[in-house]
């Protein structure tokens, strides 16, 4: 690089601007070609962006805390979002109330089975103790699978990365899972995005299909409840000594 | 849209309040999200306004992942060391999760 530019990069590393407009040029340009792609899961924008703009920090030697300065403003909007499922909910409320008590039984035994396999097989496959522990709270939303992961002895940012690859992971399965068992209930579809992974899941069947966004914002409140109450009990049982 | 997104994150902040204050094991994101719904209850109706603002954020919440999902970069030594059990263990717990609640809720709930 000529000293100009290299002037001009040392710059714009301290301005918030460029972890913001990478952020956002990424996910249009991913978004277009997830499209052109006729929108299959394995190439959901999520996904896109987080690989190009990782290969992006690497391949310019940006450290994640220079990039978030930026970032920070589109990931502030987590909350707010969060808060707005209530719409979604409010205009599905008398499916849930009719539901209710199909949902606990099914969300309960589902998160179970989502936290405590995890905490098994990766036991049963030599995964450092860490690692095993701050896999349990792999199916809830980042800020309460990193509180229980503290709380644990897991270790939180590795918390966050398990929940994102979840939530990836879940965008992948959903589809073929539902076909598969042939579950064509919408209420199920998102109770189950919800559940086995969270935000991520839901925000993808949500454009499919209000209700089933509706309990997957549900199944996600619900299931943070139930994976903080417990969890901890369970999962440094069965991750043994 | 100011109306909407104020409401919004009044909610959250009294959420995150209540959070800490109580010490609750849920995110205050999510104590606002059923504040806001106990108001909608209460209001019986939702504001169009509200509507659209909620609609916008929603529409785009795949967008809001992203910047946490790249702090994947923190963590890349420990999952180059454990990919195998990371993987299986994610990949399989996932399948399981996914299919128990969807066949079971299908099952249990009336149509």
């Amino acid at each position: 690089m000529s000293a100009d530019l290299v002037h001009l990069w040392v710059y714009l590393q301290t301005t918030p601007l460029l972890g913001l407009v990478s952020t956002l040029l990424v996910f249009v340009v991913t978004t277009a070609v997830s499209r052109r792609l006729g929108n299959p899961a394995w190439a959901n924008p999520t996904l896109l962006s987080i690989i190009v703009l990782t290969l992006l920090l690497l391949a310019t030697r940006t450290s994640y805390a220079t990039y978030f300065q930026g970032a920070q403003y589109v990931h502030f909007l987590l909350g707010p979002a969060t808060v707005a499922l209530a719409i979604p909910m409010y205009d599905n409320l008398k499916q849930i109330r009719r539901s209710a008590r199909a949902i606990l039984p099914a969300l309960v035994a589902g998160s179970l089975v989502a936290s405590m396999s995890a905490v098994i097989i990766a036991r049963a496959l030599g995964a450092p103790r860490i690692v095993t522990l701050s896999l349990a709270p792999k199916s809830v939303t980042t800020p309460v699978a990193m509180g229980i992961a503290q709380q644990i002895g897991g270790q939180p940012s590795l918390a966050a990365v398990f929940v994102l690859i979840t939530g990836l992971t879940g965008v992948l399965l959903l589809g073929p899972v539902m076909r598969l068992l042939r579950v064509s209930d919408w209420r199920a579809q998102g109770l189950a995005a919800g559940t086995a992974a969270h935000g991520i899941a839901t925000a993808r069947i949500l454009l499919l299909s209000e209700t089933a966004g509706a309990f997957g914002g549900l199944a996600i409140g619900l299931n943070a409840l139930v994976t903080a109450v417990l969890v901890p009990f369970l999962a440094r049982w069965l991750a043994g000594p | 849209m100011l109306n909407a997104l104020t409401t919004l994150l009044v909610c959250q902040f009294i959420g995150e309040i209540l959070s800490n204050a109580a010490g609750l094991p849920v995110p205050g994101p999510v104590i606002g999200l059923v504040l806001l719904l106990a108001l909608l209850v209460r209001r019986g109706r939702v504001e169009r306004e509200m509507k659209s603002t909620a609609q916008a954020l929603l529409q785009n919440l795949s967008l809001l992942f992203v910047p946490a999902g790249v702090g994947v970069i923190t963590q890349l030594d420990v999952l180059g060391a454990n990919w195998l059990p990371i993987a299986v263990a994610i990949g399989v717990s996932t399948l399981l999760g996914l299919a128990v609640t969807g066949w079971l809720m299908q099952k249990l709930a009336r149509p």
